[in-house]
């Protein structure tokens, strides 16, 4: 990866990170997770990596956000790249348009609706499943939450891709190491992530998901082996870029006044941390 | 081979986005399943998988028809049901194999007796109840032409089935099996023929009774259904299913919605008699001896019927 084009993605990523912040104000947003995945939604949708453009394509790869309370980071990304007017994300939770908390079809870009956590692996298996039985070169990539590998059918689906050698499978898990309201090695310890999926016939590799060179490095690998479907663990930071938003089990759900929402603003510009100001308007769901 | 893998055969042949899915639930399909290499998936005893695989491959324009059995594709996968195929209206048809007293002696855990009300609270989901394999085999074109998502009470050719010789006409049209005016019979499925036989027991007794196969309970026909409490003294529902969310729940609400325009019109509404399995799981015991012990025998269910009858017209 140039420099240039390294530079490119790092500030559509800061773009995208600045429209989270401003979806986690009037009613709020799932700012943590949101921020973890931002450089991951960045980098498959912006780097070429992923047969992805704006315009309908059949023979697009398919991207699905299984952990749909990302999806204010998957809204920046898709408006920033062009499929729809970007003036739309100051709809955000308006009645007047369809952008709320969990994604749905209607708006360009996304291919399936989620929010029930443990669901677009067996839908993204289907997909799979279909590209195969039509000699399909394309590609599906599901994205899914540490905390979501709480869920049995993440593990049903798991089992059963493998079954069906879905090589053309890919799931890119956002290890951010918090599920809702705590570390997810304190509630129910994941590790070694990696050893599960290996052990239910997956090829697996763990990167770091916030650097674009990193994760070109993983991705260009794929399928890390014929015939088996391929985990990514992105190895990510909950609140990244906001320093008084990292690491905070309490900034999982978050809705933030102005004057924090300027505070946080400077704090992803400047990467300074204004840990001496208390965020009034946060809300742990 | 059955005559529903007969048709299923043939729309194979004819569609070329059908694939037929189970999860390892193999009996209703096993004939059909080494002539089709290459549109058949097994994904294990994973209903929840079955579902969400089913939508995806529904959502790149095949059309698939996944087997299970009733009580597990309906409750296990109900949230899939319910966000993957409800939601986006996926034109997945689900087949659920032995419901309601079809689960002979497996007892509890397999006793669907609640599939009909579940499925039919998921929005855009339509429930269709054969009362014989022809009536299947024979509606399965008609359904896969709706593009909507359906629910199948599967019905097997053994045990007794529909004995009317009256079959399916139409999909959402009820089907009157047995004419008569004093007592409307509405029932489906596998109890549909000992309806029948119990009105023909009622009527050496004098009274007159009409027997409907009401196969299709969602999309409801509405309209038959207040004919039918407008202008008959009794309407008995026969299902082997809860009290509640199947037949008898629909003409309940029935009669909510209608009571006031047919007291309008100088009519009174029928007495609503439903035999059901009420609030209670049936005895585990092979299908014959379930009719019997729960009375669901042509003999038992005219016994009930005029005993109910009896009572109602010296009620009246």
């Amino acid at each position: 990866m140039t420099g240039d084009e390294r530079n490119r993605l790092k500030a559509l990523a800061f773009r995208v990170r600045e429209h989270v912040l401003r979806m986690a104000t009037g009613g709020g947003c799932f700012v943590g997770a949101s921020l973890s995945c931002a450089d991951i939604m960045v980098f498959l949708y912006a780097s070429g990596i992923a047969r992805l453009s704006p315009d309908s394509d059949s023979e697009r790869d398919i991207v699905l956000l299984s952990k749909g309370h990302d999806v204010p980071a998957l809204y920046a990304t898709l408006a920033e790249l062009g499929y729809f007017d970007i003036r739309r994300l100051s709809n955000h939770l308006k009645t007047s348009d369809a952008i709320y908390w969990h994604p749905n079809r209607s708006i360009p870009g996304v291919e399936f609706h989620s929010g029930s956590l443990g669901h677009l692996l067996a839908v993204g298996a289907g997909i799979a499943l279909d590209c195969k039985l039509s000699r399909s070169a394309k590609r599906v990539y599901v994205i899914m939450g540490d905390g979501e590998l709480n869920e049995g059918s993440v593990w049903e689906a798991s089992l059963v891709a493998s079954a069906h050698k879905l090589d053309n499978l890919i799931v890119i898990i956002d290890r951010n190491e918090f599920q809702a309201n705590l570390p997810t090695e304190q509630l129910i310890p994941l590790e070694s992530i990696e050893r599960k999926f290996e052990s239910f016939g997956w090829t697996a590799e763990t990167t770091n998901g916030h650097s674009f060179e990193d994760l070109e490095e993983t991705f260009r690998h794929l399928p890390f082996r014929e015939d088996s479907p391929s985990a990514i663990i992105a190895q990510t930071v909950r609140g990244k870029g906001v320093p008084s938003l990292e690491r905070r089990a309490d900034r999982w759900f978050a809705n933030f006044s102005e004057a924090e929402l300027s505070m946080l603003l400077d704090e992803l510009k400047t990467g300074i941390s204004h840990s001496d100001i208390q965020l009034e308007g946060s809300v742990v769901r | 081979m059955t005559p529903y893998e007969d048709s299923l055969l043939r729309l194979v042949h004819t569609d070329e986005r059908l694939v037929i899915m189970t999860a390892e639930n193999r009996a209703p399909i096993k004939e059909l399943i080494p002539l089709i290499p290459g549109r058949f998936v097994d994904v294990g005893i994973a209903e929840q998988t079955l579902i969400g695989m089913a939508a995806g491959l529904a959502l790149r324009g095949r059309r698939p028809i996944v087997h299970a059995l009733s009580a597990f594709l309906t409750m296990r996968s109900f949230e899939f049901i319910r966000t993957d195929i409800g939601i986006s209206g996926l034109p997945v048809v689900m087949v659920g194999y032995v419901p309601g007293f079809l689960s002979d002696a497996n007892g509890p855990t397999h006793q669907a007796i609640e599939d009909i009300g579940l499925m039919r609270l998921v929005p855009s989901v339509n429930v269709f109840c054969p009362s014989d394999q022809q009536e299947l085999a024979e509606a399965l074109p008609e359904i896969l032409l709706t593009e909507e998502p359906w629910y199948i009470r599967y019905l097997n050719t053994n045990g007794t089935t529909n004995e009317t010789g009256v079959h399916l006409l139409k999909i959402g049209k009820p089907n009157v099996v047995h004419r008569g005016f004093e007592i409307c019979i509405l029932s489906y499925g596998v109890l549909l023929g000992y309806a029948s036989r119990a009105a023909s027991l009622l009527e050496r007794s004098g009274i007159s009774v009409q027997v409907v196969n009401v196969h299709t309970l969602k999309p409801i026909d509405t309209d038959f259904l207040e004919d039918c409490l407008a202008h008959f003294a009794m309407v008995v529902i026969v299902e082997d299913h809860f009290r509640l969310g199947g037949l008898s729940s629909i003409v309940a609400e029935t009669v909510a919605q209608c009571h006031r325009r047919i007291e309008s019109t100088g009519s009174r509404v029928a007495a609503i008699v439903p035999l059901t399995l009420g609030d209670r799981w049936f005895k585990p015991t092979l299908f014959k001896d379930v009719l019997q012990w729960e009375g669901f025998t042509a003999e038992a269910l005219a016994a009930r019927i005029m005993k109910q009858f009896k009572h109602e017209v010296s009620y009246a």
